[in-house]
């Protein structure tokens, strides 16, 4: 069967799968819509988590960009997991046993404050919608390169399935679809992965070929990357070339960060029991393990390979997969020296770095770029990171089969957390702002219509974000996390470990947090991105890692303000010392 | 004198936690170079802990914890139990 064929049979068949799910698990009432029932069990719930948190960037962008920055890339290894210890430790069971339905709920009753429930909507508004944008960029790319059509028609479809099973089905439909596209995407990810590794060193565990040698030679596979970056111009594959204190930075926002993110914690109210919650984070770390373990084993073999595959080969014999590509759109060749021959190496190919293509073919029948080269080296490729793991198939010369899983597993994975953080944003809306701030009165059956239009409508901005990519996407994911690590997390930490914060010091501290991090990114990314280099940043802290400065600063405000003021009303006590019982 | 089960759980937050600083930001970030002097298989050490090991080290360090506080929740509730049983007498 013919790739495109193949790829439409496995994509339809999970869609298949996804909206099956749903029917079979409807909503019925708000406590099924927000926090299915409270029924799901440990494991489910920590497939579903898995699913939930690995998103579009974990499944397509991760492990290209970990190819790309090497040792620097274990910023989003520890980062993104190092979080579930937090969660796991600090936050999970003692949100699970307050037992309401969203984060704004526990922050406005801790804090017995409408301002502080409303300062955590707006943070937790800002940081799913820029998330969701994100996840509709992969479903347009997986659309557009593996069933080509339009990337809109793909958005659209992508929206109509999201919108089916997360309107219905609320967290329960959501939950148990979770669980299937984790097996997905999971399969998905570790198939080509083995394959590779065996092609490459004769060992079928990712995880492991990785530190092998390579097969019918005696040198480590990693000696071999560090001498084949060092030739092309890179620095050292093993080797660090930011500061540390800079990756101890992006390190620690990502950690606490991902700890504070309103998505993955209301995750953890969906399981009947404390000790549930607890052992769910467990689950959901080792399901996010498996691939997050895999992912720099995949970078290792796809650099490698994609150095083979086209370093010193003429353009006319360049593979498939390479002119493919250049179709979409994701790389672009600019024959400095015009000998009809692709030279990668250290540098940009272009000036302006993302290329604009003319409409006609050159010599060799690439496709012309307006951009003037980048002089200042001789690298002739221009490559998107994101197409990695999407062309690593290819790459390696897998079957048509393995190439349609990875599609249909870039997708669940898109799909999976724009549907999570849609639920998120719904309930926030429906829950939070109309049920507990402006109209108190209306009956479940109401509040469970609000949530299901809320969704809806999340849905459909979402799908114009698809449909209209914001350029700044990239930018301001460093935000998320910045913004959860500045204002979530300590709100929910502090609100569990110590009693005395009151709503001054809490409010006060929150929107500290919110301002540093904030100004600070806005400043060097949009303002004056010219400026966005280590000698001009505070301290060597780059944007990426200052949410964690903005959660010491967060920390430190709360605490002398809140001694300012009195003490919180008796009930807080009260309420703080029934979380923190079993 | 006798500790409450919340300054156990304190306890056993600030020892895994600790371990969870040491194999992170100590072996992947800080002392990763030094740590790179010496190889496992194709694996500089310090690499490995920053692209691998803290990974495994954080699912064991939430089983562990799993674990602890499972044990440290039964005392709880066979104190509680106790008490409650004083209290009728």
């Amino acid at each position: 069967m013919s790739l495109q064929a193949l790829t439409y049979l496995f994509v339809g068949f999970s869609f298949a799968i996804y909206i099956g799910i749903a029917i079979s698990s409807r909503a019925r009432s708000t406590n099924d819509f927000y926090i299915a029932g409270k029924e799901v069990s440990p494991v489910a719930n920590g497939m579903a988590t898995a699913a939930d948190w690995m998103s579009a960037a974990s499944f397509i962008s991760m492990a290209g960009l970990i190819a790309f920055l090497g040792k620097d890339g274990s910023v989003y290894l520890m980062g993104w997991t190092g979080g579930y210890v937090l969660l796991a430790l600090l936050l999970a069971p003692y949100l699970r046993k307050f037992g309401k339905y969203t984060v704004p709920d526990f922050i406005g009753t801790r804090y017995y404050s409408k301002a502080a429930r409303l300062v955590a909507i707006v943070c937790l508004i800002f940081i799913s919608f820029t998330y969701v944008a994100g996840q509709m960029r992969g479903v347009g790319i997986v659309f557009s390169r593996f069933l080509e059509v339009d990337i809109n028609t793909g958005v659209v479809i992508g929206m109509c399935i999201v919108f089916f099973y997360a309107v219905l089905g609320g967290m329960k439909g959501i939950t148990y679809t979770q669980v299937a596209q984790y097996c997905v995407l999971i399969f998905a990810y570790l198939v080509p992965a083995i394959f590779i590794s065996l092609m490459i060193t004769n060992n079928p565990i990712p995880q492991l070929g990785f530190g092998d040698k390579i097969a019918g030679s005696s040198t480590y596979l990693l000696d071999k990357l560090d001498q084949l970056s060092v030739e092309l111009g890179f620095s050292a594959y093993t080797e660090n070339t930011k500061t540390n204190i800079d990756i101890f930075f992006i390190t620690a926002a990502l950690m606490f960060g991902t700890a504070g993110l309103p998505h993955v914690i209301v995750r953890f109210f969906t399981v009947p029991k404390v000790s549930d919650a607890r052992k769910s984070a467990g689950y959901a770390l080792v399901f996010i393990a498996l691939l997050y373990t895999t992912a720099p084993a995949v970078a290792a073999f796809a650099k490698i390979n994609f150095i083979d595959s086209v370093q010193e080969v003429e353009y006319k014999s360049a593979p498939e997969w390479f002119k493919n590509w250049e179709e979409i759109g994701l790389i672009a060749w600019k024959d400095k020296n015009n000998d009809g021959i692709i030279n990668y190496s250290n540098g940009n190919a272009l000036d302006g770095v993302k290329p604009k293509y003319l409409d006609q073919d050159g010599d060799y029948g690439q496709r012309l770029v307006s951009n003037n080269p980048d002089s200042s080296n001789s690298n002739e490729v221009y490559i998107d990171n994101d197409i990695m793991v999407l062309a690593n198939p290819e790459i390696a010369k897998l079957p048509n089969w393995v190439i349609a899983l990875v599609a249909a597993g870039a997708l669940a994975a898109a799909l999976s957390t724009a549907a999570g953080l849609l639920l998120v944003i719904s309930a926030s809306i429906s829950h939070d702002l109309m049920k507990k701030m402006l109209m108190p009165r209306i009956t479940e059956q109401q509040e469970l219509f609000f949530a299901r239009c809320a969704a809806a409508i999340a849905i459909f901005i979402a799908g114009l974000f698809g449909i209209y990519p914001p350029g700044f996407v990239a930018q301001v994911v460093a935000f998320a996390f910045g913004l959860a690590a500045s204002t979530i997390f300590p709100a929910l930490f502090l609100g569990i470990f110590y009693k005395r914060l009151n709503k001054e010091g809490a409010i006060a501290g929150m929107i500290s947090g919110l301002l540093v991090t904030s100004i600070y990114i806005i400043y060097f990314k949009f303002i004056n991105p010219q400026l966005n280099s280590a000698e001009n940043w505070l301290l060597g802290i780059s944007p990426e890692g200052i949410g964690f400065l903005g959660m010491l600063i967060n920390f430190s405000v709360a605490l002398i303000v809140s001694n300012f003021y009195s003490k919180p009303p008796n009930e807080i006590y009260l309420m703080i010392d029934e979380i923190r019982k079993p | 004198m006798k500790l409450t089960y919340w300054q156990l759980n304190l306890i056993i937050l600030i020892l895994l936690l600790t371990i969870w600083f040491i194999v992170s930001f100590g072996f992947g970030i800080i002392w990763s170079e030094r740590l790179d002097i010496i190889t496992i298989g194709g694996f500089k050490l310090g690499f490995w802990f920053s692209q691998q090991g803290s990974i495994y080290f954080f699912v064991v360090i939430i089983f562990i914890y799993v674990y602890l506080m499972n044990k440290l929740d039964k005392k709880f509730y066979k104190d509680l139990n106790k008490k409650k049983d004083r209290d009728h007498k």
